[in-house]
């Protein structure tokens, strides 16, 4: 894949911003945008709103390297060392010889980044979309002791009769819910 | 299982892969890496050490090289990497590194508390919960201790010249318990369920407050880990105050075990929402919370929480310090060295092991 585009990415060296350079950035996009979540393997890294960003840089040396900032979804998430690897090895096969990712936290990830072409992906899996993530401002964070007061509807059979199992799931972004209309359990992507 | 009764004649019908090796050819056994018919001309000992011949071991690929096909890789990852870690003008490195270490400790040890768990929740969905929770605050530790190292290079454990165990692991694995800085109630050793709900629920209400307030500090790691913590902290807390009025308005039994649990731990709240010297300070440069206004916040959540589950206040002194010392200066109870123990030995027993 993208053999047209990876050798250019060895193209001669010039000054950042030349059009080779352009072109390179441009091929090293579309390669890490093509990078699946290693966990929901339906979602690219990019529609998950990990990727952050491909850049190009030159070294002292005037090599070209290129830099992916991800950052993740949960801090403790341990896919992250999989999507690192995942970059830097798909990156290395289209050609691209130097690969550097970088870790972003701020600002922190947020459900609401996941594109619409990832919510179709989510819900052609079986999966729940997250609905918009919660807005607050600063102070304290309000104590919810009651169950959520809208459930996301069931993936499978469209039925609003849904109810919360456990707000922690497989993975770290994800909480568990059941349907009362199809009696099927479902995978709820949660807001933050 | 079969009711034969045991015989000393060989069994004809065993299927060829469970047999103990004796030295004839082997049919239809994976040991030697693919399937292989009867007349294979492979019949080697099965002895299961890789067998090689011209096209070399089925091993030889996992030895060195290539780290890709490792889930994880054999590296260790910086979880810093590319992030600006320069100390703001203004702030102590040393004192800044030791803030880390407190709020670092603090997830690392009750993380390690809550994967104790793992397996011996009522129920899976809890089993999950809590683990999950354990994996969010070990997240939030590797940033704090990682954090800590780049503002104090002090503060790292000396590992062997050449060891590639990075500076956080060093934190985590190749300190004393005098060198922890973790509140006395991540360390203390698990009770029942009861007992995790309690000590989720003080812990994370605190801890939830206390990163609320850390979002405004000029040290851009700390306010970026607080951001991501106060979103994940807050399940945890609200986790815990669902369980705990579903425990209070449950059994005789399980109220009753409730009231123990809170008990137990009610005075080791204290050393929890007090302010260490270090962070007064610390937060005057604007790099610590300022924790002025937390132990009221603490105390209206958690009275939130007791009201509405019918239990009263518990009428517990905080636990004393020694010499007003607590887990914040290095003093703990004996539990943390038996937790260290568990979590240190492969590691301190490898110092130069790669994984």
């Amino acid at each position: 894949m993208n053999t047209t585009h990876g050798p250019a990415a060895h193209g001669p060296a010039g000054p950042a911003g030349t059009g080779a350079d352009q072109n390179a950035v441009q091929a090293a996009r579309e390669v890490a945008g093509q990078v699946r979540d290693p966990e929901m393997p339906m979602l690219t890294l990019a529609d998950l709103g990990v990727l952050r960003g491909v850049e190009m840089v030159r070294d002292e040396s005037g090599a070209a390297v290129v830099v992916a900032s991800i950052t993740p979804t949960y801090t403790g998430c341990p896919a992250m060392a999989t999507m690192r690897d995942d970059l830097v090895h798909r990156l290395n096969d289209a050609g691209f010889g130097r690969v550097e990712v970088r870790v972003v936290l701020d600002p922190p990830w947020s459900s609401d980044w996941i594109s619409e072409r990832g919510r179709a992906a989510l819900r052609a899996a079986g999966l729940s979309a997250p609905g918009p993530a919660p807005r607050r401002s600063t102070g304290p964070v309000p104590l919810t002791l009651g169950p959520p007061r809208t459930a996301p509807p069931c993936p499978r059979c469209g039925s609003a009769a849904t109810r919360l199992t456990s707000e922690f799931g497989a993975t770290a972004c994800k909480a568990l819910y059941r349907c009362t209309g199809c009696l099927e359990p479902f995978e709820h992507v949660k807001e933050i | 299982m079969n009711d034969q009764p045991v015989s000393d004649e060989p069994v004809t019908d065993e299927p060829a892969g469970a047999r103990p090796a004796t030295g004839e050819p082997v049919t239809g056994e994976l040991a030697t890496g693919g399937p292989m018919t009867g007349d294979s001309a492979i019949g080697g000992p099965t002895t299961g050490a890789p067998v090689s011949d011209e096209h070399g071991s089925v091993f030889d690929g996992l030895l060195g090289g290539d780290s890709s096909q490792w889930a994880f890789g054999t590296d260790f990852e910086d979880p810093l990497a590319g992030v600006d870690t320069s100390t703001p003008d203004g702030v102590d490195p040393a004192g800044l590194a030791a803030y880390c270490l407190m709020l670092g400790d603090d997830a690392l040890i009750m993380s390690q508390r809550l994967s104790e768990w793992c397996s011996r929740a009522p129920d899976l969905e809890e089993d999950i919960a809590l683990a999950n929770m354990a994996l969010d605050l070990l997240g939030q530790a590797r940033l704090l201790l990682a954090r800590a190292a780049a503002a104090d290079p002090g503060v790292v454990p000396v590992l062997p010249e050449g060891s590639p165990v990075p500076p956080e692991d060093a934190l985590a694995f190749f300190r004393d318990d005098r060198d922890f800085r973790n509140v006395r109630l991540a360390e203390v050793d698990n009770g029942d369920f009861a007992h995790v709900v309690v000590r989720l629920l003080l812990f994370s209400a605190a801890r939830l407050a206390l990163l609320e307030r850390l979002r405004a500090s000029r040290d851009h790691v700390l306010a970026a880990v607080a951001a991501k913590g106060v979103k994940e902290v807050a399940y945890h807390r609200d986790w815990a105050g669902r369980w705990f009025l579903t425990l209070a308005l449950g059994t005789e039994e399980s109220h009753r075990r409730l009231l123990a649990a809170l008990d137990e731990l009610w005075p080791l709240l204290a050393e929890l929402t007090a302010t260490h010297p270090l962070e007064r300070s610390l937060a005057q440069a604007g790099a610590a919370a300022d924790t002025s206004s937390l132990p009221g916040e603490v105390n209206a959540v958690l009275g939130q929480v007791l009201a509405t589950s019918g239990v009263p206040r518990p009428e517990r002194a905080p636990l004393a310090g020694v010499g007003g010392r607590a887990g914040r200066d290095g003093l703990h109870t004996e539990a943390l060295s038996r937790l260290l123990a568990e979590m240190q030995v492969v590691a301190r027993a490898h110092p130069s092991g790669r994984w």
